[in-house]
């Protein structure tokens, strides 16, 4: 209910898990103070609440990650199927009396903490002293914009196609989601697309094929309308829709049954401007500034869930509980992670309290300090607090009292989580490990080692961070970390701090910068002191290049050279009329250094294949570097000689181009780890596969047959364990890691959302159930029990019974076979030794190998 | 080098630990004394009967190790070429066993069992080593269901440009497309028979007849519907015949190119149908073969 005669203490806009829980908190609290009108409202734009979990498809397992954080909420919420979550959100809101009000779109807010007043869109206005934003970051579904879009046959999502049949639907739109619906009602329905522009230009490029193909068959009852709009919707009876359409040849009606549109969302930023709030930078992805209560810098607008930055359904029903608790009146709510900041903290030497020590860490590092407090303390939850103590009965104790609180935990059902008690002078990473988390030293020292030279080592102090290069280019680690005396400190994963660099431009210019010095030291001044190299550095620029774009063209004449910060580009040089592509550059290599040393035109074109970063260097800045003691001058004549030797050798090879311009285009171009077979001696025999499925629960993770081929080499759908893999963009639990050696892998955490599949650009992650047991090889053998080792299970076939949709969908892809013995079993298994692995470093090999 | 092959693995390891065996067998045979005729029964005989019945059963735990699949014992493919050279030497081992004496007991049939696993496994190393390379050529870069995709694309192109034709041009390509037969029985696979067939208006008017005419390799069915371009009178109908026909021809290559396809993949499997059962059998012989020699004493 809305009145505006009243004013609430609280009016939450968006009732999806932040939103709700936050009404039912406020709700709870009026029961328990006997107030019998409400004190808050919940706003919400849709006619349900929950908007986002409703879009999901039916019986879908929702998850309740992150696994560690206990929930804080007067709503139910485990881990359950869509139906469930939903049934007991409904419940509990009807038991506890949230304010609920559906089909309210705020328009607008005007007025101040204490006295703020929400214009709907329907023209009502509800007064509030307080405002919680709990919108989320999907947005509202676009309407049409024509009279009669309000209709209740016009709907702007669509579960289940099958719902509907013998039914003329017109579908509005021409992106991806339209087409998906249209062709998925022409099974059983007549379908109208109307489309606005002359052609599917959004489209993905297998939908437009789909669509075209299914316009010109002419048994698919399925036409298009281009360059049209809806004018006007009306009502017709019995039941049906008379829709006009304004096409380019003039006006025209369809009566049909039902609209569909799928016009996109409005992303919530600019409505989240519109009231003040401000977004620290213009990316996409950023987020707004909070204090601590999640209060923004409006005061009196509070922000929750995911339009703050918290993706999962657990934290923010947990923010929704304190912010409503906090407005309430309890001043004094700590949030429900305050046990796990102790038990992170709990092994440091100068621990008194969580908070103080939240306020020394951040305080001690420059970086952090001008990090708002609740971006702060994402950072610290997610990372692991390391300290070294002297090896002797010190370190034994506090080892020992750390192993018996994380087994305590797991005892308890928990994640362990503990400080990490390390030896002064062990060693942190070595050269060549693949890590992506990023060290912020909080206490002490940290000596980075060069591996080739000992003696150019470098000492870090308090303040100071390492490990960026890895974090900003996916790189292994070039140098070893030892730990110093009495250090401390802190380690965040990748995923957090680029959420964090995306939001704070102050870190992000600090750790570019470091990595721009470290790169000069590595490739020009391995013997200068990272002193010297920072005012080289502050004058560079770092370029940034979408795919296909290109740095330079052949016959140019250069003046700078460029080191590859991270993605790859390809060289091509023009060979009479055919251009060719000749190599592969992949990050951490030089490019076009040349130019500056001897011949000062370009002799290829460098054409972005990643979306990549360069490191630009111009002559004075480069001669400026080889003024430096230790220029490694010669060392770079040397490799740049070479390189323009080996470019020469693949030009001439015949076909050896066309062979490299096929790898490049299946990604091998990013790859670190890919399986290739050679179809000169596969057999077929299936049995990488059925080696792949045997030793990973019955699912195999490579698709032989399917990938692409070029003379005898073909690439299989199975992962490359890309330099920076597209899967771990956007892993809600973080699930997707990297093992130190290189392997891309899925952990348990994966709560089945799918994002790593629409991500992945090579098709090798699979969304599927978990496979049932086998019997073993020797019941087989002897007895018959089938399926033996190798043969398909009825899932497999698809005729397994039950209902697998209710069971949980797991994403799967190749992990390089880090959890077999003798792996990578694909390879071990094939009998003729067609199926290998191979890394960058053997494509010249491989394209000397090939069979034309 | 990237690749490897199976039967050069590690350079040549297991030909020359097979050399070596049948070497060492030959030496033991040798010691036999001279003149009296070497048997199986003389410790020499035994010694090398052992070894050829403890090589027997390790050869077929090949099949046991391919399923195995997080075996930490070496790669298949070692066990591979391991398995073909010393499955030439068991030949020999016991050829020396028995002396090159045969008779028409179970002892020779265990023998010849024994030869015939051998023979089929020699049939099976040429397939491998020559057919997948065949079938590259075949396919060139595409799989099986690209090849299928294609056939069946063209089948619907030429239905739709043969209904541009007279209704007799579209029964015919009609009933070309529905009884064009790709692989059918082991011979037919392995033959790469084709028993596709189409219904010939003319031969239909005739009495008692289904009309049906052979259609191999789809060269009945493109004669036919070639032959009617002279008689197009419309330029339409000359244009729609014309590209029918280079449709069925590209739908005749790539037919060629699937039976090719099922044929060989055919002959890349046939011969384990007989490797398998005669192992199954040399085992039994060899068992039988065993305790009758200790049995009759």
């Amino acid at each position: 209910m809305t009145r505006a005669d009243v004013k609430y203490r609280m009016a939450v806009i968006g009732a999806g898990p932040a939103g709700l829980s936050a009404g039912a908190r406020a709700a709870e609290l009026d029961r328990a103070a006997g107030r019998v009108a409400p004190s808050h409202i919940v706003l919400e734009s849709f006619e349900l609440c929950a908007k986002t979990i409703q879009r999901y498809q039916k019986g879908k397992l929702v998850m309740a990650e992150p696994g560690f954080l206990d929930l804080r909420s007067d709503l139910r919420f485990s881990a359950g199927s869509r139906e469930e979550i939903l049934g007991n959100w409904t419940d509990d809101c009807g038991r506890l009396g949230v304010n609920l009000s559906l089909g309210a779109t705020v328009v607008g807010v005007s007025g101040q903490q204490g006295d703020f007043t929400l214009k709907l869109a329907k023209g009502a206005e509800v007064h509030a002293e307080t405002i919680v934003l709990a919108i989320g970051v999907e947005g509202n579904p676009r309407k049409v914009g024509a009279p009669g879009d309000n209709l209740p046959r016009v709907q702007y999502q669509l579960d289940d196609p099958k719902e509907f049949k013998g039914e003329l639907v017109v579908v509005v739109g021409a992106g991806d989601a339209a087409i998906e619906n249209a062709l998925a009602l022409t099974e059983q329905n007549k379908v109208v697309i109307v489309n606005r522009g002359k052609e599917f230009s959004r489209a993905k490029q297998a939908n437009l094929t789909a669509v075209l193909a299914a316009l010109a068959e002419p048994r698919r009852r399925l036409s298009c309308f281009y360059e049209t709009r809806v004018k006007e919707i009306a009502p017709r009876e019995p039941g049906g829709l008379s829709v006009t359409l304004e096409t380019p040849t003039g006006p025209q009606v369809i009566e049909c049954d039902r609209v569909v549109a799928r016009l996109g969302a409005d992303p919530p930023r600019r409505f989240v401007e519109s009231l003040g709030i401000r977004f620290p930078t213009e990316r996409a992805d950023a987020v707004p500034q909070l204090s601590k209560r999640y209060e923004s810098n409006v005061s009196g607008i509070y922000v929750v869930g995911s339009l703050a930055g918290y993706p999962l359904i657990k934290q923010a029903m947990n923010q929704g509980y304190d912010v409503a608790e906090y407005l309430c009146g309890n001043h004094e709510v700590k949030p429900v992670d305050q046990q796990l900041v102790e038990w992170q903290f709990g092994g440091i030497p100068f621990f008194a309290d969580a908070d103080a020590a939240l306020e020394r860490f951040k305080n001690k590092v420059p970086m952090f300090r001008g990090m708002n407090p609740l971006a702060f303390r994402e950072l610290v939850i997610e990372s692991t607090i390391s300290v070294a103590y002297r090896e002797g009965q010190e370190f034994e104790e506090e080892a020992r009292k750390q192993a018996a609180l994380q087994e305590t935990q797991v005892r308890e059902g928990r994640q362990p989580r503990a400080t990490r008690i390390i030896l002064e002078g062990s060693v942190i990473y070595e050269p060549g490990d693949y890590g992506t988390s990023f060290f912020t030293i909080v206490q002490g020292t940290v000596v980075l080692e060069n591996p080739h030279n000992p003696a150019l080592s470098t000492e870090l102090a308090a303040g100071e961070f390492f490990g960026e290069t890895s974090l900003l280019s996916g790189r292994p680690r070039l140098e070893r970390a030892i730990a110093g005396p009495a250090c401390v400190l802190v380690e965040t994963p990748r995923r957090i701090m680029i959420k964090l660099m995306s939001s704070n431009e102050e870190v992000r210019l600090g750790i570019d910068l470091v990595f721009v010095i470290r790169e000069l030291q590595r490739h020009f001044a391995p013997s200068a002191p990272l002193r010297m190299l920072r005012d080289i550095a502050a004058r560079i620029e770092v370029r940034r290049y979408k795919a296909g774009e290109t740095v330079f063209v052949q016959g140019d004449t250069g003046d700078s050279l460029y080191v590859v910060r991270s993605g790859g580009l390809t060289l091509f040089r023009t060979d009479g009329a055919t251009e060719i592509a000749i190599a592969q550059v992949p990050a951490g290599e030089l490019l076009g250094e040349l130019a500056l040393m001897g011949d000062p035109l370009r002799r290829e074109t460098a054409r972005v294949s990643l979306a990549s970063e360069l490191i630009e260097l111009k002559r004075a800045q480069f001669l400026d570097l080889m003024k430096l003691p230790g220029a490694p001058v010669a060392e770079l004549q040397r490799s740049a000689a070479a390189r323009a030797a080996a470019n020469a050798r693949v030009q001439v090879q015949p076909g050896a181009p066309a062979m490299m311009a096929f790898l490049m285009a299946q990604g091998l171009g990013e790859a670190t780890d890919v399986l290739v077979i050679n179809e000169s001696t596969c057999i077929g025999c299936d049995n990488c596969e059925k080696a792949c499925a045997e030793t990973h629960g019955g699912i195999t993770r490579l698709n032989r047959k399917k990938g692409g081929s070029f003379a005898n080499v073909h690439v299989p759908i199975a992962c490359r364990h890309c330099d920076q893999p597209h899967c771990m963009k956007d892993c809600p639990p973080n699930a997707i890691r990297r093992s130190p050696t290189g392997e891309v892998y899925i952990n348990e955490s994966c709560i089945g959302c799918g994002n790593c599949q629409t991500n992945c650009p090579y098709d090798v992650i699979r969304m599927v159930h978990d496979a049932p047991r086998k019997p073993g090889l020797l019941s087989w053998l002897l007895f018959g029990a089938g399926p033996g080792p190798g043969e398909p299970t009825d899932h497999d076939l698809g005729t397994a019974r039950g209902t697998p949709q209710q069971e949980k969908k797991r994403a799967v892809k190749c992990d390089a076979c880090i959890s077999v013995a003798n792996g990578p079993a694909c390879v071990k298994a094939c009998p003729t030794g067609a199926a290998r692995r191979i890394g960058p470093s053997d494509y010249v090999n491989l394209i000397q190998e090939r069979r034309t | 080098m990237i690749f490897h092959a199976t039967l050069s693995y590690r350079q040549l390891r297991y030909l020359w630990i097979s050399l070596a065996l049948v070497a060492c067998a030959a030496a033991v045979f040798v010691t036999q004394s001279g003149g009296t005729i070497a048997r199986g029964d003389t410790w020499q005989g035994y010694t090398l009967g052992t070894i050829a019945a403890l090589l027997m059963i390790w050869l077929a735990l090949l099949g046991i190790r391919k399923r195995k699949y997080a075996s930490p014992l070496g790669s298949v493919q070692g066990w591979t070429s391991a398995h073909i050279y010393l499955g030439l030497a068991v030949v020999a081992i016991a050829t020396l066993h028995c002396a090159g004496r045969f008779h028409d007991n179970i002892h020779t049939y265990a023998y010849v069992l024994m030869c015939a696993v051998v023979l089929t496994g020699i049939v099976g190393i040429v397939c491998y080593l020559s057919i997948p390379g065949l079938l590259m050529d075949n396919r060139g870069t595409r799989s099986r269901a690209d090849l299928f995709a294609e056939l069946f694309e063209l089948d619907k192109q030429a239905r739709n440009l043969s209904h541009d034709c007279d209704a007799e041009i579209a029964a015919v390509v009609q009933s070309s497309i529905e009884r064009t037969v790709v692989g059918g029985g082991v011979w037919a696979q392995l033959m790469g028979l084709d028993r596709s067939f189409f219904e010939d208006p003319d031969r239909k008017s005739a009495r008692r007849s289904t009309g049906l005419r052979r259609n191999v390799n789809q060269d009945a069915v493109l004669a036919y519907v070639s032959s009617r371009l002279p008689g197009a009178y419309r330029q339409s109908e000359a244009a729609a015949l014309q590209q029918l026909v280079v449709t069925l021809s590209r739908r005749q290559s790539v037919l060629r190119r699937v039976r090719r396809d099922v044929q060989l993949q055919g002959w890349l499997k046939i011969w384990l149908y007989a490797h398998i059962p005669l192992t199954v059998a040399a085992l039994g012989t060899l068992f039988v073969h065993i305790l009758t020699t200790f049995l009759d004493g």
